[in-house]
């Protein structure tokens, strides 16, 4: 249901950069979205149909790429792939894996005439 | 109309003055901004006015139901007059438990979120125009009841404290991991059903601390008392250590 408040902060965030760019439209928004976020791509996809009438990405795309899940592990000092947030390593089972990619909710770049 | 968060955020985009000089094609503009960014900015400067004023805060988040507004209602009878609180109250709709809140006396202001899921810094920032907060010692914040949305949304706070209850299940934490990972507290609630529950209180703290090793937990039945001086321990130790000036955690996921 967040995803609703988040598409309107890209909106929000790709129109400032555009207008302060003097662009006229914006053609594409691409953005990154970790797995363990916590944020639905498909969710935010819905809702940027809804967010992007009457702005300057009234005819944008949206571009969602996905950063898998990563950490390491302070312990055994393996680096792993994390399917889910967790502390537990899954090399070593120690309570000392850290994520080091997974989280990502930040728009990369505009395309804008 | 608002300087600090320039909330006229329904001005229409205006198609201004390039028109002549129109570029066929499109070019690529990075933006390297992270969508919650401006939720972080105003929650830094909620932050900033809460440690001006030594107001120690808590983000008091839960699944709805599983007693947030009585523990505040037995927290504020309880040590009301040994500290100076205020309460925010989060709620989709009604002011119920704001009303709950003002039968004790203690300064309290509901924000209705209509639609939405969660709090948010900018709804926080000014809600609390309405308290004196240098006359404060504790602001408690209770956000909607749910245990995903909040957790992704900084309020200024210095703590989130997560409740859950023992009807709930113990393996809350690892279904709901963003918050439980947010969370510098647990309080486990309810305790007073164990008996009539399959609730193994072990296997939820072993739960919580593969999500977040360096979470504290404390059990509490707010219908009984047990386990309530624990919580009044922390908050006091919460609210001293604010004053000294150290900000400890800063509640950021």
């Amino acid at each position: 249901m967040h995803e609703l408040s988040l598409t309107q902060s890209l909106v929000e965030i790709a129109t400032e950069h555009a207008r302060r760019a003097g662009a006229t439209a914006i053609r594409s928004i691409t953005i990154e979205v970790g797995d363990l976020s916590g944020a639905l791509p498909e969710a935010l996809d819905f809702a940027f149909e809804v967010c992007r009438t009457g702005t300057l990405a009234a005819a944008a795309t949206l571009n969602i790429r996905r950063v898998a899940g990563r950490g390491h592990c302070r312990e055994c000092a393996a680096d792993a792939e994390a399917a889910q947030l967790t502390a537990v390593c899954p090399a070593c089972g120690a309570l000392a894996f850290e994520l080091v990619a997974g989280l990502e909710l930040r728009v990369l770049e505009l395309e804008i005439d | 109309m608002c300087i600090s968060c320039g909330c006229d955020a329904s001005r229409p985009e205006s198609h201004h003055h390039h028109d002549g000089e129109y570029d066929s094609d499109p070019h690529t503009l990075r933006v390297e901004t992270e969508l919650l960014a401006k939720n972080d900015r105003l929650a830094a400067g909620n932050r900033g006015l809460f440690g001006n004023a030594g107001v120690f805060v808590l983000n008091l988040v839960s699944s709805p139901g599983s007693g947030k507004t009585t523990l505040l209602e037995r927290t504020l009878a309880e040590i009301g007059t040994r500290l100076r609180f205020a309460v925010l109250e989060g709620d989709q709709q009604t002011s119920r438990d704001a009303d709950r809140i003002a039968a004790s006396g203690v300064p309290v202001r509901q924000i209705n979120t209509g639609a939405g899921c969660h709090l948010d810094a900018h709804m926080v920032g000014h809600a609390v125009e309405a308290f004196a907060l240098e006359l404060l010692d504790v602001l408690m914040i209770e956000n909607v009841g749910n245990l995903v949305c909040p957790a992704g949304f900084d309020l200024g706070e210095d703590h989130k404290v997560v409740l859950l209850t023992v009807t709930e299940g113990e393996d809350k934490p690892l279904k709901y991991p963003q918050m439980f990972r947010a969370a510098t507290l647990m309080l486990i609630n309810k305790t007073d059903l164990l008996p009539y529950v399959d609730f193994d209180l072990e296997r939820c703290r072993t739960f919580a601390r593969q999500i977040n090793p360096g979470i504290e937990i404390l059990e509490i039945s707010c219908r009984s008392g047990m386990g309530l001086e624990g919580w009044y321990a922390w908050l006091q130790a919460g609210v001293r250590q604010k004053r000294a000036g150290d900000q400890g955690a800063t509640g950021c996921v």
